[in-house]
Formats: structure tokens, C-alpha cells, sequence
């Protein structure tokens, strides 16, 4: 049986901070639309934001579709398509570590720009840091897991463990054992990531959201008439301020 | 489809370059943080580098709009999934020492430095880091041409001179350039904007930015060729100048205007088919640009358009106004006026009236003789200020329209000189710049006289709808609802409205009388 610190961590906690990402996100795109923003520092230094920016966007990006098909896809979906393990292996393999090396340099690069530009140092809050810190930490054992346990290790099939585990969450089952069972190195990256979602909606992260890809089917110039829309006659609430 | 579009005119001749214009609007908008080196207005020093500087070097900007070589027309810096793939780190977005390190000075040392044998002195400050900084650039940093003998080269228009640098002191030329955001038929900052924040009104065509839907993906500001939209660092967000929408929908002038000592600045409504934007943006030649752009003005009077107008819902008094505008008048009437660097493709909405003022001022050194037609004439060819170097502003190096325009100014000083002084208008004169005597009468009234109604002719906004724009942000007055109660306002004076729109209960002035109990 799972000790109550196991249910603690893996029972509670992941329902815990997907209520808090999930409300969080709501409530800050409902009441902040003006604070929802990449705050962008290129403005003061762009040289090494270009570098860093770019290589961490697209190997977190490689990064999280490597988490999709590792953790949502069941091993019984893959295996029904034909793919054997060892082929599975070898695409999160080299997949993985593509994306841990591009993610560990730009988050380097970013990180010492940050600390290193004076004007862009000044410009960082107490949460930027704290995303600094849980990205490094959630990275660092990310990393540890891909290249350390199985590049190098001896390797450790997640798929049948942590991946029921993390399903059986949004199935309302949550089963500690099966995580319980994993190296430690696993149990603290899945615990830190969930405190990681729950600064999410608090940070600038929420630009993640906005990923603006309407932009490719929308015309070029946007017309928009002063005449606001009118509102409803009977109206219990409404928000204020927000336009709609 | 036929819209309005608020247009803004200025006559550079007047501009003195006094900076009035920049400060009170700084003071009215961009006061705040992170918005310290932002100037929705500036005034340049031509030949000068610019604010940013080099911002009309779009070659390396790569602001505006460009025609393939198959003649399509596409955003200099590339196309949507070209925006979207580098969203990380926009390759083309200025940094803030092209602008200025906005700074402070640090009075408080004055004051509290100990005693010491010299006097304290205050130190810049960076408003960035808080350091102390030495200046290396500020807002006008090359105003009345300081420096030009090392930044003449550095503005891209004098390109257009070739190896004829007009550096010695005897032949140096200069004029001033207010700048404000042109609102642009083909903005190229609102099609760069993922997200869609920002956006032309259908009213008036004033560009805005929503600041509740930017981003800060920061494409608007590499994507105007102008320079015209900045980032603020503190919030985030773009910011932009907004014609003082405010002032001008209650049929005020914007703050520059207003404000303007020389009174060089001229508002009024221009009509145009929305439908012709994309075709004059396609114009191939660019010489013709200037012209393309004057078939978009549409003719108010013309009963066609008028007609056309009202069917697409433009109100009868925005027509009226269209009528009466002073801008009508100078840009496409009396074709004075020309847009800044046509070139970018963007059809901007603020057109300048080129400087003539430094030809009179040597006027007998280039044989200018007003009472001689063919020397009028002749003088606009010689004059200080190089043709070449306004048409590479002002019509995209077409030197033909840039002097015909100066020919019709230098006309209007000799018909006028010739009245005052009693003499004969020479003959042909009028004939010889296509202008009529009523054309003559206009630009008197509109150029020299400058009437303040003559100059400003801005319908109000309509105001049919406010109701609904109000509820927007108090909800409570509708029907039945807290707002509409009779307390509020009146009664017994206790209920009162916070600034968040909830009604609550004034204890404090409570009259004693009016019912506690029916607090919404």
C-alpha cells in the first residue's frame, strides 16, 4: 500500500494544481486580459534572446510532444499501429535528447542573458525568478531522466507505469502504486512539474495560451466599428471592464 | 465600400520646430512607465538620422509592404508562418538604444550630498537600471542639424543627392519633420499583429491598439515602416498614437494640433472606396504612387460619390464635412500635398506640404523674380532645399510632382507680393501651374490666413449608441436594474457607485430617511 505522504503526492497533489492551473487560468484571462503578455525584454537586449528564445521554444515544443506520446498514448495504441518497442525507444531516445539539449542551451543562454544584462536583470520580477527556478529544477531532472536513465542507464519503461498512472488521473483513479514503483528521479520531476502548472497561471507563461495562429487564416487588416455591441436587457452579472 | 478616413495635413513651411506639439502630447499620453522613450509625436531635423534613428532605412527595418517581383504585394518582413515561426526573437524589432536609454537625474544628491570643497552635481540616470549613465543619445539629439557634419550621410534620403553633399555652411539646407502615427489605409502594422490586437475603425479609420488583446509578439513595431508603434517595456504592450480619438470625436483637434504654434496642422474628413486601397497599393512604378494615391481620395461633391456614401452608411454630416475639408483641399484639390515616402505602400493619412520657405530666402542668388513667370518658375528648380532630396521623401524620388507643387506656392507669394505691392500679376503665371484665381483665394485662406475653423473641420462622433458603450463598464443602469433605482443620485444621497460599478451604501451621509434594506 501507498503511504500517505504517496497518496499525498500522486492522489492528491495532481488534482490540487490541475485545479489551480485550470481556475487560475480562467479567473486571470477573465479579470487580466492587460496583464496577459509575453513582456517581452528583446527591447533591451536582442542578440542573445533571439538565440535563446528560439532554441528553447522549439525544444520545449519537442519536448511536450514527446510527453504527449509518452504519457497519453497508451503502449497498446502504438503496438496496435505495428510500432514495436524497440522503434518507440529509439524516436524518444533521439527525440528526447535533441530536445533536452536544445532546451538546456536556450534556457543557459536565457538565463545568463537575464542575470547578465543589466537592463533586462532590472526588469525581472520575484515570479519571473521563481519560473527561472522551477523550469531549471523540472529541466535538470528531465534531462537526468532522458540522457542519465535511458541514453546511458539501464533504462525505465514509463510507459505501462507512470503513463496508466497519469491517465488513470483524468479517469478519476488515481493509482500512487504505479508511480511509487519508478526511480526517484521520476517521482520528484512529476511532483515539481505539478508545482510547476500551479505558478503557470501567476506568470507570464500564460502567453503559451495566446499562440496566436489565427493569424494564418485571418485577413491582413483588421476593421473594427467604435459602436460597441449592446448588451443584454436582463443581465444578472456581468464582468466589468472586460470588452467582449 | 465608401469610407471616412481622418486625414491630417501639415505645411512644413510653417513648422518653426518648436517642439510644442511633442511635449504637450507627451504630457497627455505618454507620462506613464515604461513609456519614457516613447514620443507618439516627434519632431525630426531634416537632413537628420531620425527617431529611431535610420527608421527610414526600411531596407534594414524591413517595415511596410513591397511588391514581388510578380507584383503581389507582401509584408517586407515576410508572411504570416514567416511572423509566426520567428515569434521568439523578431530579427527585426529596434532595440532601445536605437531609440534613447530613457534617464533621470538624480536631484536627491543635491540636496543630501555631504559638505564637501566643490559643489554636488547631479549624474544622468539610467531609468533602466538606475545606474549612472554618460548621455550618448536622446530625443533630438541632431535637432537644427548639431552634428551633421558627421550624420549628414546617416539619413537614408541623402541618398538621393549622390556625391553633391551640400555640407559647406553657405549651402547647408534644413527643414523640420513632425511626425505623428500616419493611420494608414494599408496598415502594415495591423496585418503584422498576430494576435489581431490591432485594428482600423470603420468610423473614422483611426488605428488602435487593443490593449486587452495584445500580446506583446512586438511584430507591430518592426512592421510599420515608420516607427510609429512602440513597445511599452514596463506593461508589455504596444502603444501607439491615437489621433486623440477622445478629442476628436467630440470634434476637437488632437493635442499636436491644437497646441501647434506655427499652426501648421490641418483635420478634416477625406471619402474613399476601400476597394481601391489594395489596387494603389499595387501601383508597379513608384513614381506614380503619389498619383495612385490621389485617385484614392474620392471627390465629395461628386454626386455619384455622395450618393454612394450615404448608401454605405457614412453619416450625412461626415459628408458635409468631407465637403469643407481643409485636407480635401490641399491634397488632392490644389495637389500640395504629399504623402511621406509613398514608397512603403502603406497609404499613410498625414500628408505634408513641401517647405518652400528657404528658396525665398536666397531668392535674387537663383534669379527668382516675381514678377517674371518663367523665373518663378525657374527659382523652384535652384532651390536650397534639393528637389531631390524632397522627392526622395515625399513621392518617392518623382521630382516632377514635388516641383510642380513648389511651383504653385512660389506662384501664390507672387500673385500676393504683386497685390501688395500694387504691381501687375505678371501674365501666364496662373496658367502656367494650373491653378484658377479661386485656387489661389483657397490656398490664401487655407495656407497664410489659417482661420482655426478653416484649419479644423472635424464632424463630431455619433453618439447614438453611447448608452450601450457606457454599460460596458457600469451595468447597472438598464432596466429594472440597481443603477435605475431611484436612490442613486438622488433620495436620500447614500448610495453611490465605486469605481468598479458595484452600487454600495453610504453610511456616513446617510440621511436617515431612505431605506437601508434595498441595498442591491
Amino acid at each position: 500500500m501507498a503511504t500517505t505522504m504517496q497518496w499525498l503526492l500522486f492522489g492528491v497533489l495532481p488534482y490540487v494544481a490541475m485545479t489551480v492551473f485550470l481556475v487560475g487560468l480562467i479567473w486571470r484571462y477573465r479579470f487580466d486580459q492587460y496583464g496577459w503578455t509575453t513582456r517581452s525584454s528583446q527591447l533591451y537586449e536582442k542578440r542573445w534572446l533571439i538565440i535563446g528564445a528560439m532554441m528553447f521554444h522549439y525544444g520545449a515544443f519537442l519536448a511536450i510532444a514527446g510527453h504527449v506520446l509518452g504519457i497519453l498514448v497508451p503502449e497498446q495504441w502504438t503496438e496496435a499501429l505495428g510500432i514495436p518497442e524497440s522503434l518507440y525507444s529509439l524516436v524518444s531516445k533521439v527525440g528526447g535528447t535533441i530536445a533536452v539539449v536544445m532546451v538546456v542551451a536556450g534556457l543557459a543562454v536565457l538565463t545568463v542573458r537575464r542575470w547578465g544584462n543589466d537592463r533586462v536583470r532590472a526588469a525581472t520580477t520575484g515570479v519571473d525568478i521563481a519560473v527561472f527556478v522551477m523550469l531549471w529544477l523540472m529541466i535538470i531532472l528531465g534531462a537526468m531522466e532522458t540522457i542519465g536513465v535511458n541514453d546511458f542507464g539501464a533504462g525505465y519503461n514509463y510507459r505501462p507505469s507512470i503513463g496508466e498512472w497519469f491517465r488513470g488521473l483524468f479517469y478519476l483513479q488515481p493509482d500512487p502504486q504505479l508511480v511509487t514503483g519508478a526511480p526517484l528521479i521520476y517521482q520528484v520531476h512529476i511532483t515539481v512539474a505539478w508545482f510547476f502548472f500551479m505558478l503557470f497561471p501567476f506568470s507570464r507563461l500564460v502567453h503559451a495560451f495566446s499562440a496566436p495562429v489565427g493569424y494564418l487564416l485571418r485577413p491582413y487588416v483588421v476593421y473594427r466599428s467604435r459602436k460597441p455591441a449592446k448588451p443584454q436587457k436582463e443581465r444578472k452579472w456581468q464582468t466589468i471592464g472586460r470588452s467582449r | 465600400m465608401i469610407r471616412a478616413q481622418l486625414m491630417m495635413v501639415m505645411a512644413l513651411d510653417k513648422c518653426i520646430g518648436c517642439h510644442t506639439c511633442s511635449v504637450t502630447c507627451k504630457q497627455a499620453w505618454t507620462n506613464r512607465s515604461g513609456t519614457d522613450y516613447v514620443w507618439f509625436n516627434n519632431v525630426e531635423t531634416k537632413p537628420g538620422t531620425g527617431y529611431p534613428k535610420r527608421w527610414e532605412d526600411n531596407e534594414h527595418w524591413r517595415g511596410g509592404w513591397e511588391l514581388t517581383e510578380s507584383g503581389k504585394l507582401r509584408l517586407k518582413a515576410g508572411g504570416r508562418l514567416r511572423k509566426l515561426t520567428s515569434l521568439f526573437g523578431n530579427p527585426d524589432l529596434p532595440l532601445i538604444d536605437d531609440y534613447y536609454e530613457p534617464w533621470t537625474y538624480d536631484y536627491e544628491h543635491l540636496v543630501s550630498a555631504p559638505l564637501d570643497e566643490y559643489s554636488p552635481v547631479v549624474r544622468s540616470r539610467s531609468r533602466l537600471t538606475g545606474k549612472a549613465i554618460d548621455l550618448r543619445g536622446g530625443p533630438n539629439w541632431d535637432d537644427d542639424l548639431a552634428g551633421a557634419a558627421e550624420l549628414f550621410r546617416s539619413d537614408p534620403n541623402t541618398a538621393a543627392l549622390g556625391e553633391q553633399a551640400r555640407l559647406e555652411y553657405e549651402q547647408v539646407f534644413m527643414f523640420y519633420l513632425p511626425r505623428i502615427c500616419n493611420h494608414c489605409l494599408n496598415p502594415s502594422c495591423v496585418s503584422s499583429c498576430p494576435s489581431g490586437a490591432m485594428y482600423k475603425r470603420e468610423e473614422d479609420g483611426i488605428v488602435l491598439v487593443d490593449e486587452n488583446k495584445c500580446r506583446g509578439w512586438r511584430m507591430c513595431v518592426s512592421g510599420c515602416p515608420y516607427k510609429k508603434v512602440y513597445f511599452n517595456h514596463v506593461s508589455g504592450k504596444a502603444e501607439k498614437c491615437t489621433f486623440c480619438y477622445p478629442r476628436v470625436e467630440d470634434g476637437m483637434p488632437t493635442i499636436c494640433s491644437e497646441t501647434c504654434v506655427g499652426r501648421i496642422r490641418y483635420i478634416g474628413v477625406v471619402l474613399y472606396d476601400d476597394e481601391d486601397v489594395l489596387r494603389a497599393a499595387h501601383t508597379p512604378a513608384e513614381e506614380d504612387l503619389v498619383a495612385a494615391y490621389r485617385d484614392v481620395i474620392l471627390d465629395p461633391d461628386d454626386p455619384q460619390v455622395h450618393r454612394r456614401a450615404e448608401q454605405d452608411g457614412v453619416p450625412h454630416d461626415w459628408i458635409v464635412a468631407a465637403q469643407r475639408s481643409p485636407v480635401y483641399h490641399l491634397a488632392k484639390q490644389l495637389e500640395l500635398a504629399f504623402p511621406l515616402h509613398p514608397e512603403y505602400r502603406t497609404l499613410p493619412m498625414v500628408w505634408y506640404v513641401p517647405p518652400l520657405a528657404p528658396l525665398a530666402d536666397n531668392a535674387a542668388d537663383v534669379g527668382f523674380d516675381a514678377s517674371d513667370a518663367s523665373k518663378v518658375l525657374a527659382g523652384v528648380q535652384e532651390m536650397r532645399i534639393p528637389l531631390a532630396y524632397l522627392a526622395s521623401m515625399f513621392s518617392a524620388g518623382n521630382i516632377q510632382v514635388i516641383s510642380e507643387a513648389l511651383g504653385r506656392l512660389s506662384v501664390l507669394r507672387a500673385i500676393k507680393r504683386a497685390l501688395q505691392l500694387g504691381a501687375d500679376v505678371p501674365d501666364g503665371l496662373l496658367e502656367d501651374v494650373g491653378l484658377s484665381e479661386d485656387d489661389v483665394d483657397l490656398m490664401y485662406r487655407l495656407l497664410a490666413i489659417g482661420e482655426y475653423e478653416d484649419r479644423y473641420v472635424i464632424p463630431t462622433a455619433h453618439r447614438e449608441d453611447v448608452g450601450a458603450a457606457q454599460s460596458e463598464h457600469c451595468s447597472l443602469d438598464f432596466p429594472g436594474g440597481p443603477g435605475m433605482s431611484e436612490a442613486v443620485g438622488g433620495g436620500g444621497g447614500s448610495f453611490f457607485r465605486d469605481s468598479e460599478g458595484t452600487t454600495r451604501f453610504n453610511l456616513l451621509n446617510w440621511d436617515g430617511r431612505s431605506p437601508i434594506g434595498e441595498t442591491p
